[in-house]
């Protein structure tokens, strides 16, 4: 007993004394209370200027000698991505949004070589119309509860350095130093963390029958196959905090004695792949990765497999059939992964965000991680927040706060004069909740209950301009044309589905039709072998569910209210109101509109194809839009 | 009989075999290397794989066929991807798809006549609260004005080939 301790106690010394090697401090950011200006660098603020920007500040700071003195950092996303290119002064963290390189001398004047701020500059909260100086204080970070994402804003993602400085990799030497794989199982279960991809199923469960299960080889992969329209936080983490996910992989290949793993990112995310394989040479420099980690004996290596534009193979099968080099189909899963995975090997399937709460998990311990969130939902959850909010952007929130905490609270409500009416959640998988639903709480259970999923986290928000029976329609399209056609009633079910909404918008549906689109929606979710084909009808059914009464307006009134649908719309122009300025008439690309100057217009509803740009430029509101039967048969008359 | 432009294929592929390995799961990494620098998978090249990996060319072609980034015509010097989802068409995206098409005077799924420049919607890209977004080869841009697409086109055209072909 003594002696085990005693070899208990050197491997920890020597574990520990590895890890403190692989730290080079000098090659590290400074910390927050140093003077410093932090850039973000996420995907966007590159997008939006940040580059102009950036050199910039190194101009201005080689100007005044001050390069020494004040470091840059290139971050991270911010999270507040329509605010982009954004820059934090440090020590006091000022917060400078949608910044422009000629601002910049003004900026290092006032808040670096000064201790102002450039009121101008500053961030103005949409909501309270108030000008905001610190990063701290601005609403959307206020709001938001931060596990996962929350160095992500502070990091240099390129510098293995800056994470080991925040304690990254502690939480794998603390595992390593115990070494009692189980022990770690045992914490990871106990903390209640469920799978962030979607059908959170408990991570630890999952890694206990996959260490349960005898094979020559336990396998660990990452599913970065975020492909749900409207959904990026998987990219953020791979992109912001990548080493945060290979130390979430390497803690479970550890626990279920796995010596191999494979990253699944798509092809779509360029930046996410470059960052994590940056991120895995610097960690095998340092001997994070590969072989011996940190001399503890054990051994672990990463490749990185790439998508080729196939969106079932986010699903866990086709994924590790893509992984094998074969067509990305589905298998059933009455074998689960966890017995017979990748070359008929058990293996972990986790998605990235599930793999970088792991670090925490161990850090801080499974108390501190259940002491957040709901009864069954633990932890907190990353999502998208897009579509027709003040605020978009990415809102990492604890389990159990409401829908309307988020699109109210952090995303600031609805933009200037229009209504909430739907919330998308989850993707082609999910479903439309209406506005009575807004004080649900955000867990895996109440989602579900409402026909939505917390699936990975897309959250698009929809207001009063939109119509559901076309947006539905989108969703449709999407799983009809991402259908792998292995199972009849996902191939042709979808489609089918999908021809029928279309009658519906085009106001040839029936009564009858309603009924087919939802006996259908049955058939295609009992008939479909997985996820994809299994909650494809999902968004017909919630907008069936909670938007019944604009579905058959459509049908019966052959009226669009939202007046979207274009064979149900028709555009005039009110003789009252047009003061004949002629802007129409040049905008229209058939020549559709007559009218001499200053005399009220016509539209020829013969050439007009309902592109909507002369409501768009139309000054005086003199275009209405009329829908309903007659608009319908006067149209079909002419 | 061997033609010379297959010799050099052979030994192109070899070294990817070499890198990747001979398993089968080098495949799709193997086609995504040669569709990228050669814009194009012919049959001669998936027979030469198939038989290097020692699989059936058939096998090849089921596994090619099914990736939306494998098959499919012949690929322009550039290639303009177009995220097609529901945030970018709510920020205007069909303006500037119909900007795309008739700066380039094709359509989406096609290649201009010269080669340079191949016109396509990109499943979600991720960039859904900044939209339109599009992917110009391996460079993502956000925010697109039917204004900004006339320049990229503009700037593809003016472009002899992607940098990391």
């Amino acid at each position: 007993m003594a002696a085990s301790k005693k070899t208990g106690s050197a491997r920890q010394a020597r574990i520990a004394k590895a890890l403190k090697a692989a730290f080079r401090r000098e090659l590290a950011t400074r910390g927050d209370d140093a003077v410093k200006i932090r850039v973000c660098a996420g995907t966007t603020c590159n997008a939006s200027g940040r580059a102009a920007v950036s050199c910039a500040l190194a101009a201005e700071l080689e100007r005044r000698g001050l390069t020494d003195k004040v470091q840059v950092v290139l971050t991270g996303c911010h999270g507040l991505c329509q605010e982009g290119p954004i820059v934090v002064i440090h020590p006091r963290g000022v917060f400078y949004p949608r910044l422009k390189a000629k601002d910049i001398a003004e900026i290092v004047e006032t808040s670096v070589v000064g201790d102002e701020v450039v009121e101008r500059l500053l961030y103005t909260d949409p909501a309270s119309d108030e000008k905001i100086a610190l990063e701290k204080d601005v609403p959307f970070y206020k709001g938001q509860t931060r596990l996962v994402r929350a160095i992500n804003g502070s990091i240099d993602p390129t510098s293995i350095d800056d994470y080991l400085a925040r304690g990254g990799y502690g939480a794998l030497a603390t595992v390593l130093a115990a070494d009692e794989p189980e022990a770690v199982i045992d914490e990871v279960e106990r903390s209640g963390l469920r799978g962030r991809g979607g059908a959170g199923f408990p991570t630890g469960k999952k890694w206990r029958f996959c260490r349960q299960n005898p094979g020559e080889k336990h396998y660990v992969i990452c599913n970065g196959d975020e492909g749900d329209p409207g959904a990026f936080m998987d990219r953020a983490v791979l992109e912001d905090n990548p080493h945060s996910l290979l130390e979430g992989m390497l803690i479970a290949a550890f626990a279920i004695g796995g010596d191999e793993g494979y990253i699944y990112v798509r092809h779509e995310y360029p930046l996410a792949v470059a960052r994590l394989r940056n991120a895995m040479d610097q960690a095998r420099e340092r001997g994070l990765l590969g072989a011996d980690i940190l001399g503890s004996g054990f051994s672990f290596d990463i490749r990185i497999n790439q998508g080729a534009g196939a969106f079932v193979c986010g699903e866990s099968t086709a994924l590790t059939a893509s992984i094998e080099g074969r067509r990305g189909m589905p298998r059933g899963k009455h074998i689960r992964t966890v017995a017979h995975g990748l070359w008929g090997q058990p293996t972990n399937l986790n998605n990235v965000e599930t793999y970088a709460n792991v670090p925490w998990i161990v850090t801080h311990g499974a108390d501190a991680f259940r002491a957040i969130g709901t009864e069954t939902s633990k932890g907190t959850k990353i999502f998208s927040l897009t579509g027709k909010v003040r605020n978009t952007g990415l809102v990492e929130v604890p389990m159990g706060a409401t829908l309307r905490d988020v699109i109210f609270g952090i995303g600031g409500g609805l933009r200037e004069g229009r209504t909430f009416k739907a919330v998308q959640l989850g993707g082609p998988s999910g479903g439309c909740l209406p506005a009575d639903l807004l004080d649900e709480p955000i867990d895996f259970e109440s989602l579900t209950a409402a026909g939505a999923m917390m699936g990975s986290g897309g959250m698009v928000v929809v207001d009063d301009t939109t119509c559901m029976v076309d947006f539905a329609k989108f969703f449709l399209k999407f799983t009809a044309e991402e259908s792998c056609g292995k199972c009849v009633p996902c191939r042709i079910g979808t489609t089918r589905m999908l021809e029928i909404l279309e009658r519906i918008a085009a106001g040839e549906g029936t009564v009858k039709d309603v009924e087919r689109l939802e006996q259908l929606a049955d058939d295609v979710i009992e008939g479909s072998l997985c996820q994809l084909g299994g909650s494809a009808p999902n968004p017909v059914l919630t907008t069936l569910r909670y938007f019944r009464d604009e579905v058959m307006e459509h049908v019966v009134h052959m009226r669009c209210p939202a007046k979207v649908c274009r064979p149900l719309i028709r555009y005039t122009i009110d003789t009252e109101a047009c003061t004949g300025c002629h802007v129409c008439f040049g905008a229209c690309p058939v020549q559709a509109i007559s009218g001499e100057r200053k005399e009220p217009h016509v539209i020829d509803q013969k050439l007009c194809i309902k592109c909507d740009t002369c409501r768009q430029v139309c000054k005086y509101d003199a275009v209405p839009v009329e829908t309903g039967i007659l608009a319908v048969a006067e149209g079909r008359q002419q | 009989m061997v033609a010379p432009q297959t010799e050099e294929l052979r030994v192109e592929i070899a070294g990817l075999v070499d890198k990747l390995g001979p398993g089968r799961s080098s495949l799709i990494p193997i086609l995504q290397d040669i569709k990228h620098r050669h814009r194009e998978l012919d049959s001669e090249t998936m027979q030469v794989v198939a038989e290097m990996l020692d699989i059936h060319p058939v096998e090849v072609y089921s596994v090619a066929s099914f990736y939306a980034f494998l098959h499919g015509a012949p690929q322009g010097a550039h290639v303009i991807r177009l995220c097609g989802t529901l945030s970018c068409d709510f920020a205007g995206k069909d303006a500037v798809a119909d900007a795309l098409c008739d700066e380039l005077g094709i359509g989406f799924g096609e290649t201009t006549a010269d080669g340079q420049v191949t016109l396509e919607w990109a499943s979600c890209i991720g960039m859904c609260d900044q939209g339109p977004a599009l992917l110009v080869d391996d460079e993502v841009r956000t925010r697109v004005t039917p204004d900004d697409a006339r320049a990229i086109v503009a700037a593809c055209r003016a472009d002899e080939g992607r940098a990391d072909a």
